[in-house]
């Protein structure tokens, strides 16, 4: 009994750790994101502030724009429904890959459904770099807090 | 005045479980009855107190007094009443309220129906309930009194988060709290065990109906929630794999594991000090829980940081909890005789090979849930661990476990026969390899797994009608003498069949929801007709719509299946004033269990308006599962053995097992 017990703990440890080297995703800011040279196909969490006037649509759901932190900016594009709110100039998280030419290809919009909410990570990012605003003011609620995704297709 | 009053109340409630926490433990030590019985008025008024204190906090929100702050952040005077009053509890402060209510009405229940629990148990109890409530009546006053008034009442008030304005808040956090709050008994339960040194198969049988109490809410306020998301955040999830989900996943794994633990106890006296173990750890992750939704490290550091006086307050309140009855336990388990030897095949093995895979899972879940805290304290680096990690290591486990399931149930005490367990699987078995084999030549060249997967919950849903029936004697004797058997089974055998069967159904929903979903996403105009899994959709027009708090534009679509009209669609975007955000409003079709499912995006410049239209088959059964079991709960709870057998175990037991 004892042995199998240990069997089933081994078998869960290697799954562990065998998921937690493939399937978690980094978070980097658009200026992280260049100091680290990511290389494209490579999947990470893009998060900092939708640049106002950035947000171009294009056919049939097609959209681009670009992810501001203060010292850098990087152009995404997205194919899909954004989040309801989705804003400029209000924080995003967008997860996906650089390609080629250096645009990140998002697959997934996430944004949480509170018009004062700030991703944590955004939130952090913005706070080391100075450019956090008070008014971001946020908090937290009971509830479905849970992030909400723009599908793509 | 009704403020001050719904205040004071609560102050009352802290001084009477103040004395509640320490009165009877000295009545205990003294043996002295009178004092030992303090425990048990001073439950019941400090229920009453706070429930004096809710109420009046609902009569400030249902009369819009915007003098309050907790009223003038969370409320509007144009609210529906409905969301008037469930919108309480959908703030931080009232929600909080709500907790330490729900955990005064367990108390209040122990004292009044505990009549006839040892005199010294009920008061460690009762003393250590009123332990959990002092720290939170202490922090709500200190940190987060939802009566506190503000100097210049404002007209209008700033509404209610729109997403929560929903009927979903009347029902999901009250129910998750109590079964939240309800493994609160179990733990001082536990915590009374390892105080008096003693524990016995009477003990199994008070704490199992308390723990089938709180697992049936949360089973309940777990699937009830996962519904609300997927109908009111507008892209058809049910599950996200988000750390406040976990949060509740995570009591409810440990709960379900004390559930079965305490079966082997109560029958058979084993596993006592295990049994212990689980009844802290379910409790533990509860308030681990707790702190992780309302300290806000989850949804907001900005929350955390520049208040950090509730999550200090609540990380406090969770290391002397857990810290505490952890060292408790170290130090007084071995104090608990051990008893009931068992054969590693029997059904004692096989509930303990179910708490294995169940505690073990669960520890998967707390480490992808917490690894991203702890790894951005440690090392500043940001990760997220999302539904990837919980696919790889949670399901290969639940998998295992689904495969045991069936075997538990026919396996005997003591010494079981697995060969013979199998061969009355034979049915179940059969049913299995059958659905694999008609799904696979069904869906040739599509999905390999989703057969083997929905084979497996046909297994275990047929596992469970062949213990019935191997239970009742089906097909090897005369009707007559089965339906008698039926009759005469015990209540919480046809509870672990439904149960069980719940877990089956359920995993057939999310096979069938996650490999056979169709999707269509585009920008619709007006007569513009969509096709998807067979259904044709056509875009009749978009209207507007003045509703009480908020505007709302509204899509409508004739849906139609091989050109036969069958009903009219809506979904809606609504937009609130008051806070400047909307909220997408889905339009369901249900068709037995499967849902066609309408969500809105922006409308274009050119007149149309972006779409996601969903079919989701057998989407239903994924809610319908846990209603199951929760119905096998109740089921079990209805069991003459619990209703009447605490005091006395041995004579109502035996009376009934006969019937076995």
């Amino acid at each position: 009994m004892i042995g199998g017990s240990l069997a089933v703990l081994a078998v869960a440890a290697a799954l562990v750790l065998n998921a937690m080297r493939d399937s978690i995703v980094f978070f980097s800011t658009p200026s992280m994101a260049a100091e680290k040279h990511i290389p494209a196909g490579k999947r990470f969490r893009l998060g900092g502030l939708v640049q106002p006037g950035s947000l171009v649509r294009g056919d049939d759901l097609a959209v681009t724009f670009s992810v501001a932190d203060g010292s850098a900016t990087l152009p995404v594009s997205y194919n899909g429904i954004l989040p309801d709110l989705f804003r400029e100039g209000q924080g995003v998280v967008a997860e996906g890959a650089l390609d080629g030419a250096g645009t990140f290809k998002a697959d997934t919009v996430l944004a949480k459904h509170d018009e004062t909410y700030m991703p944590k990570d955004v939130a952090d990012a913005l706070k080391k770099q100075g450019h956090w605003k008070d008014d971001y003011g946020a908090k937290p609620f009971a509830g479905p807090a849970k992030p909400v995704q723009g599908a793509s297709k | 005045m009704i403020a001050e009053t719904g205040h004071y109340a609560l102050v009352l409630a802290l001084a009477l479980a103040l004395i509640q926490s320490t009165v009877p433990l000295v009545g205990a030590r003294r043996r002295d009855a009178s004092l030992m019985n303090v425990a048990r008025s001073t439950a019941l008024a400090q229920l009453g107190f706070v429930g004096v204190s809710f109420t009046l906090l609902v009569m400030l929100h249902v009369t819009s007094d915007f003098s309050v702050a907790n009223v003038f952040e969370n409320s509007h005077s144009l609210k529906p009443l409905i969301y008037k009053i469930t919108g309480v509890w959908g703030n931080h402060e009232g929600s909080m309220l709500l907790w330490v209510s729900i955990l005064a009405l367990f108390g209040g229940l122990v004292a009044a129906f505990g009549n006839n629990l040892p005199l010294s148990l009920r008061a460690h109890v009762l003393a250590v309930q009123a332990w959990i409530a002092s720290a939170f009546y202490l922090f709500i006053l200190i940190t987060s009194n939802p009566f506190l008034r503000i100097a210049n009442p404002p007209i209008e008030g700033r509404d209610l988060n729109p997403v929560l304005q929903d009927i979903g808040l009347a029902v999901h956090p009250p129910m998750l709290y109590l079964g939240y709050v309800g493994f609160s008994i179990s733990f001082s339960f536990a915590v009374a065990a390892l105080i008096e040194g003693r524990i016995d198969a009477a003990w199994a049988r008070w704490v199992r109906p308390w723990t089938l109490v709180a697992w049936i809410f949360l089973t309940l306020g777990i699937a009830m929630g996962s519904y609300w998301a997927y109908y009111e955040l507008g892209w058809g999830g049910w599950w996200f794999w988000d750390p406040v989900e976990n949060a509740s996943l995570m009591p409810w794994l440990a709960g379900t594991a004390l559930l079965h633990s305490a079966v082997v106890m109560e029958k058979r006296d084993a596993l006592k000090v295990w049994t212990i173990l689980l009844s802290i750890l379910a409790f533990s992750l509860s308030l681990l829980g707790t702190f992780l939704v309302r300290s806000g490290v989850l949804t907001s550091v900005h929350a955390f940081a520049t208040d950090p006086t509730r999550g200090v307050f609540i990380l406090l309140i969770l290391c002397i909890f857990i810290g505490g009855s952890l060292s408790l336990y170290a130090w007084r388990a071995s104090a608990l005789k051990q008893g009931g030897l068992f054969a590693p095949i029997s059904r004692e093995g096989a509930l303990v090979l179910n708490n294995l895979f169940l505690t073990t899972a669960c520890a998967t879940v707390f480490i992808g849930t917490l690894y991203p805290l702890a790894l951005e304290v440690l090392t500043g680096d940001k990760i997220s661990v999302g539904a990837p990690f919980f696919n790889l290591t949670f399901a290969p486990l639940f998998v295992a476990a689904m495969i045991a399931v069936p075997f538990g149930p026919l396996l005997a005490w003591k010494r079981g026969d697995l060969v013979a367990a199998a061969q009355r699987l034979t049915a179940a078995g059969i049913a299995a390899l059958l659905a694999i084999a008609v799904l696979w030549a069904w869906t040739r060249g599509g999905a390999t797994f989703a057969p083997l997967a929905i084979g497996l919950a046909v297994f275990v849903i047929a596992g469970a009608l062949c213990d019935l029936a191997e239970r009742t004697g089906l097909f090897r004797m005369p009707v007559a003498i089965s339906v008698r058997r039926a009759r005469g089974l015990p209540r919480s055998a046809w509870g672990s069949a439904f149960a069980h069967a719940g877990v089956g159904v359920a995993l057939i929903g999310i096979v069938c929801e996650t490999t056979w979903n169709s999707e269509y996403i585009a920008t619709m105009k007006p007569d513009q007709v969509a096709k998807v899994a067979g259904y044709e959709l056509k875009l009749d027009g978009i209207t507007q719509r003045q509703g009480p708090n908020f505007r709302e534009m509204i899509a409508q679509f004739s849906v139609s299946l091989d050109g036969r009209p069958l009903e009219v669609m809506t979904p809606s975007k609504r937009n609130f004033t008051t806070r400047g955000s909307s909220t997408t409003e889905a339009a369901l079709l249900t068709r037995g269990a499967s849902q066609l499912y309408i969500s809105l995006g922006e409308a274009a410049a050119d007149g149309g308006i972006a779409v996601r239209i969903y079919h989701k088959p057998l989407v239903l059964l994924i809610w319908f599962g846990p209603v199951l079991m929760a119905f096998g709960g109740m089921l079990s709870l209805s069991d003459r053995r619990l209703r009447v057998g605490a005091p006395k175990p041995a004579k109502a037991g035996r009376a009934l097992q006969a019937a076995e």
